[in-house]
């Protein structure tokens, strides 16, 4: 359909006209709609002269005119100024005189326009529309108090009382009480189930934060009528909407999951539901059982056995459910899948494909070594009549079988290989290609195979950034293996047939070939003539990449400084630090960029952060989002927001202190950033008490900061002037007090952090506990502005927290340093070592644990997972105050009644650091 | 079409054509009122209008289709959206809100200076003279400043919406008004 935007708004002035024409301007509003559904963007100018002429088609009875008029209005309300205008009007159309049809959508459109100061005037209307007769008011109500909840959440937490009556079934006349009435006997039905659907959402939003609450909504529809006595409620109603007991039922697995006590009684009531006669209430029940944290094998069962059941609907849509539950199932819980493994295995022929996907991947992860041979050759019949979408799952699913069969990686190759020669999008592809890189790198005996496929795989590859990332790959591995030759002829053709991008991987990959160790002269006199066949290249990447790899070749030091150098900077830091160097102008003129600021981590570990990435994305996708409840999107987004700060790793946190801290005065006078940062915040509360305190520490050249994130849970109060006091004993003569920055005004929800600054009067550091107490002013304020209550002049209190501590450790920037076996040694003469009979430690873990907590170091290698329950070695590096790097290393021996002996030494930079350390563990 | 027609009919009078009225005045004027006492007869009661009324008013054969727009502050502004075409204004005044009839005067003043009411009549209602204390029609037409219009045809009549005095001789003076046009 072809409409113009402008000849459309043209058109639109025929509202302005009199007598106003029904049909002509219905036809008119519909095309308006049309342009704004298909994503037209109109100016706040157009919108408003629109929405103005468009009142004036209130003049006109027309019911089916002024339907769309309600509509248009709802949608204008977001784009246009001044929509209050319609308020009167849409009023006096929600009125009990009025029709039905304009009642219920007056107050859609309405609810669109109010903002919450007006909520209280039209208060009164809503209620009474919530305990209409009529569904479809009652479900306008409903719905769109859902929406105003957000905006005005006290106004409409008044409703409760009518939600629940609209939930019931119940006219208020009948009953007054919530919930506990079990008088009215006759109760008026709604028609329409739908209303309890809508009403049950709203009921929730409303009393979510009231656990009892939620219990007693979910025991009210348990459906167990004799009276259980439970809570004192006896009471019980019956849900008629499917979709609403859906709801319920992820409501008490909220409940269950805030509150482990109650798990064991709400469990029975899921159980209870499985059995319902609706396949929707008894899969979502199923569902919710599978999805349990703690759940256990006998619970399992009958969830399991109601969703083997399933399995053969003659729906597809109820085996597409229950399939993709026990996917999800077998993910954590293989064995209890198992016995529906005859079932699965009939549905690979499925004629629904993706139900057919989720068969063969659930019974790849259930099945074993023997019957994943048959899977693979089912799975490639139909690989070519599956969505992309489905294809990636396979993928996944056959990477994760990689590392639980790694003895039948040739199959695996072999299927892989396959389906990447056939049609594709990226990210199958790609998924594809990360399952044979992972099995080029785990399971040795079949890498040159993988590389191989890999190698023919790039001769003929659309996607630029996939030949990047083999390239990359074949860089890495290809210099270890026996023919490095091979490679490097498929990564040359890359050179003479492929685009910049392409070429510039390329050429790097090549340049690590020639620096490799086990390069031979004749090996580096070749890739030296093509990389410098590559000077000539068109593009000055390439070029440049190039002179840079025969510059490789030719030292042997700078090659292990930088080609084989097993550390890599903190890339999130690094960026963080560059946007902002980048940002303030004056920083080029001042100095060159610091890159001893970055801290570095190894190889190791940046392919660990990746990796927790890749699950917890992984995580995200198959139970995720889609499979989660609407109401639930706020905690997934939550747990997504969680997964990216873990991703953003501790580094990242600590430029964040930074950027607090230089923006105040009195601490910025200490130097331009700490030198070293807390990795974890410590508790000072405990959990879900008023006040919430959480203390990290900074140190700088000269001083030493403790930063107290406090939040205030209550709110009726506001807190004013926040500081914390600390007083010790231990610190004289080596920390003064100089400086406390309180938090001014600290409302309830939002946190504050409060600082105490210490000057450090030598160089010596003590281990030193700090009582602290949480000091402040406290104002009565009304909840819902957060404004204190005029004429309160407050109270003093105090509210004492637990001791915060400081060691040796808080000075030690736990950093990985490269080739910390060299430097051992040549700091041979700075060592300190010292003997420790450990006596209260009952085994090697617990004592390294502790010991490592104590350093504050970062682990090298397996320093924490001690291979032997006798005898442990461990090493760790750091920087002290973020400069004199220092190692430590430590054996440790068990015995049985002996507790752990260990010995640690320690050498530094800065010999006075190494004596230092070792005080650390005494 | 629609045009030439309703051209065509009001060489025979006013025919199938609605005659478009704007009530205005300050908040709590009794616009509202007077609006529903014309409709329907009877009074009703009211909230403060946030945005409009339209309604259809049937007078001795005339269809009057009468918009009473929100008399308060944030409201006002939106007046103008409403001016054009408009055949007559009726513009009510609290009798009894001296303090406040100085900003009526000019709220009357800025509106009879647009361009679009140029040709409109001017109805004005001296309301709620129920009530003791109120001003005369005489005393609120000078408030006003209604003597030195010029090029305008204006009335004033004292009114009570909630015993319906003085409505229908408005209503009667506006219909000869409109059809000596």
């Amino acid at each position: 359909m072809h409409l113009d935007h402008s000849v459309v708004l043209q058109e639109a002035r025929a509202f302005n006209e009199t007598p106003i024409r029904p049909r002509q301007s219905r036809l008119l509003l519909a095309k308006i709609v049309f342009l704004l559904y298909r994503g037209d963007t109109m100016s706040t100018t157009e919108a408003t002269n629109l929405f103005f002429s468009i009142t004036k088609l209130f003049q006109c009875k027309d019911m089916s005119l002024r339907q769309m008029v309600y509509l248009t209005i709802k949608e204008l309300s977001t784009i246009s100024e001044d929509v209050i205008m319609v308020t009167s009007s849409l009023m006096k159309d929600m009125q009990p005189n009025s029709e039905i049809t304009y009642r219920a959508n007056a107050i859609r459109a309405l609810c669109k326009i109010v903002d919450p100061s007006m909520l209280p005037g039209i208060e009164r209307f809503l209620k009474a529309a919530i305990v209409e007769k009529s569904p479809s008011i009652t479900s306008s109500a409903l719905v769109s108090s859902l929406h105003l909840f957000n905006e005005a959440k006290d106004v409409v937490r008044r409703w409760g009382n009518e939600v629940s009556e609209a939930l019931n079934g119940k006219s208020l006349s009948q009953s007054s009480s919530f919930f506990g009435g079990s008088s009215s006997q006759n109760q008026v039905v709604s028609t329409s189930n739908i209303v309890q659907y809508h009403a049950i959402g709203l009921l929730y939003a409303i009393r979510q934060h009231d656990r009892m609450a939620v219990l007693k909504l979910v025991q009210t529809f348990s459906g167990q009528n004799k009276s259980s006595g439970w809570m004192g409620s006896g009471s019980s109603s019956v849900l008629r909407s499917n979709s609403a007991h859906v709801m319920l039922i992820r409501y008490a697995v909220r409940v269950m999951e805030g509150d482990p006590s109650l798990a064991p009684q709400l469990h029975t009531l899921l159980e209870e539901w499985i059995r319902h006669r609706s396949d929707m209430v008894s899969l979502e029940a199923a569902r919710a059982v599978c999805q349990l944290k703690e759940v256990t094998d006998k619970q399992l069962t009958a969830a399991v056995n109601a969703l083997q059941l399933f399995l053969s609907s003659p729906k597809a849509v109820v085996r597409f459910a229950a399939i993709r539950t026990l996917n999800v199932l077998a993910r954590t819980h293989p064995e209890a899948v198992q016995p529906c493994n005859v079932d699965m295995e009939g549905l690979i022929t499925d004629s629904n494909r993706s139900v057919a996907t989720f068969a063969i991947t659930t019974l790849l992860k259930t099945g074993n070594e023997a019957s994943v041979e048959r899977l693979m050759k089912q799975m490639q019949g139909f690989m070519a009549e599956i969505s992309d979408e489905f294809k990636i799952i396979v993928a996944e699913a056959v990477r994760s079988l990689c590392g639980k069969f790694p003895a039948k990686h040739g199959l695996f190759l072999g299927f892989l290989s396959g389906v990447l020669r056939d049609e594709g999008g990226y990210e199958f592809k790609r998924a594809a290609i990360e399952a044979i890189v992972d099995l080029a790198k785990h399971v040795g005996e079949c890498r040159e195979v993988a590389l191989g496929h890999l190698c023919e795989f790039i001769e003929d590859c659309e996607f630029t950034k996939l030949s990047v990332r083999v390239l990359h790959f074949l860089g890495e591995e290809g210099p270890g293996t026996a023919r490095p030759t091979v490679y490097i002829r498929h990564i040359y053709n890359r050179v003479v047939l492929e685009n910049a991008v392409v070429r510039a991987a390329a050429v790097s990959a090549l340049a690590k070939f020639g620096a490799a160790p086990k390069a031979d002269a004749a090996l580096q006199r070749s890739v030296a003539v093509l990389l410098t066949r590559c000077l000539d290249d068109r593009d000055d990447e390439v070029r440049d990449r190039a002179a840079w790899g025969l510059r490789m070749i030719g030292g042997e030091q700078t090659r292990a400084r930088y080609v084989r150098d097993d550390s890599t900077f903190s890339l999130a830091v690094l960026e963080r630090r560059l946007v902002e160097y980048c940002a303030d102008p004056q920083a080029a003129r001042r100095a060159r960029f610091d890159f001893g600021g970055v801290p570095r981590i190894s190889r190791a570990q940046e392919e660990e952060a990746r990796h927790r990435v890749r699950l917890d994305a992984m995580d995200q996708v198959l139970t995720g989002a889609t499979l989660s409840a609407p109401a639930a999107n706020s905690s997934a987004k939550d747990d997504v927001a969680q997964g990216d700060a873990r991703g953003a790793g501790a580094a990242e946190r600590v430029v964040e202190y930074a950027r607090q801290l230089a923006a105040i005065p009195a601490l910025a006078a200490f130097g331009e950033r700490p030198l070293v940062s807390s990795q974890r915040a410590v508790e000072l509360s405990e959990a879900e008490t008023e006040y919430v305190v959480r203390c990290v520490k900074h140190v700088y050249a000269r001083h030493v900061v403790f930063q107290f994130d406090v939040t205030n849970t209550i709110a009726e109060q506001v807190l004013e002037q926040v500081e914390v006091a600390m007083e010790s004993d231990d610190i004289a003569g080596v920390l003064q007090p100089v400086v406390a920055v309180p938090i001014p005004v600290l409302r309830c929800d939002t946190p504050g952090s409060a600082y105490v600054g210490f000057e450090r009067l030598g160089d010596d550091v003590v281990a030193a506990s700090f009582a602290c107490s949480l000091r402040f002013v406290v104002k009565e304020c009304d909840p819902a502005t957060g404004e204190p209550e005029e004429g309160d002049d407050g109270f003093e209190d105090d509210y004492s927290l637990e001791a915060a501590d400081i060691g040796p450790g808080d000075f030690m920037q736990a950093t990985y340093l490269p080739d910390s076996d060299a430097l051992w040694e040549a700091l041979a003469e700075s060592e300190a070592v010292e003997t420790f009979a450990l006596s209260s430690f009952t085994s090697i873990e617990e004592c390294i644990a502790s010991v490592s907590e104590l350093l504050n170091m970062c682990p090298l290698d397996n320093a924490l997972a001690p291979r032997s329950k006798a005898a442990h070695k461990a090493a760790f590096t750091g920087k002290w105050l973020g400069q004199a790097k220092t190692i430590a290393r430590t054996r440790m021996a068990f015995q049985k009644g002996a507790g752990v002996t260990m010995e640690l030494a320690v050498r530094s930079e800065d010999p006075a650091v190494s004596e230092l350390v070792v005080s650390a563990i005494a | 079409m629609g045009h030439y027609v309703s051209k065509f009919t009001s060489l025979f009078g006013w025919g199938d054509r609605e005659v478009r009225i704007l009530i205005l005045g300050l908040d709590g004027a009794g616009k509202t009122t007077i609006l529903y006492r014309l409709q329907i007869g009877d009074v009703v009661s009211t909230i403060p209008t946030i945005g409009f009324n339209v309604e259809t008013v049937a007078y001795k054969n005339i269809k009057f289709q009468v918009w009473d727009l929100g008399g308060q502050t944030s409201i006002r502004p939106y007046w103008r959206c409403y001016y054009a075409n408009t055949d007559a204004v009726i513009y009510v005044v609290d009798s009894c809100d001296r303090d406040r009839i100085g900003t009526s005067r000019d709220e009357l003043a800025s509106m009879l200076g647009e361009e679009e009411l140029q040709e409109a009549a001017l109805l004005v209602f001296a309301n709620k003279q129920d009530m003791k204390g109120a001003m005369s029609s005489a005393e609120v037409s000078e408030a006003l400043g209604l003597p030195r219009l010029k090029s305008r045809q204006w009335a004033i009549y004292k009114t009570s919406a909630l015993k319906g005095e003085g409505l229908d001789e408005g209503l009667d003076w506006l219909v000869n008004a409109i059809n000596a046009k």
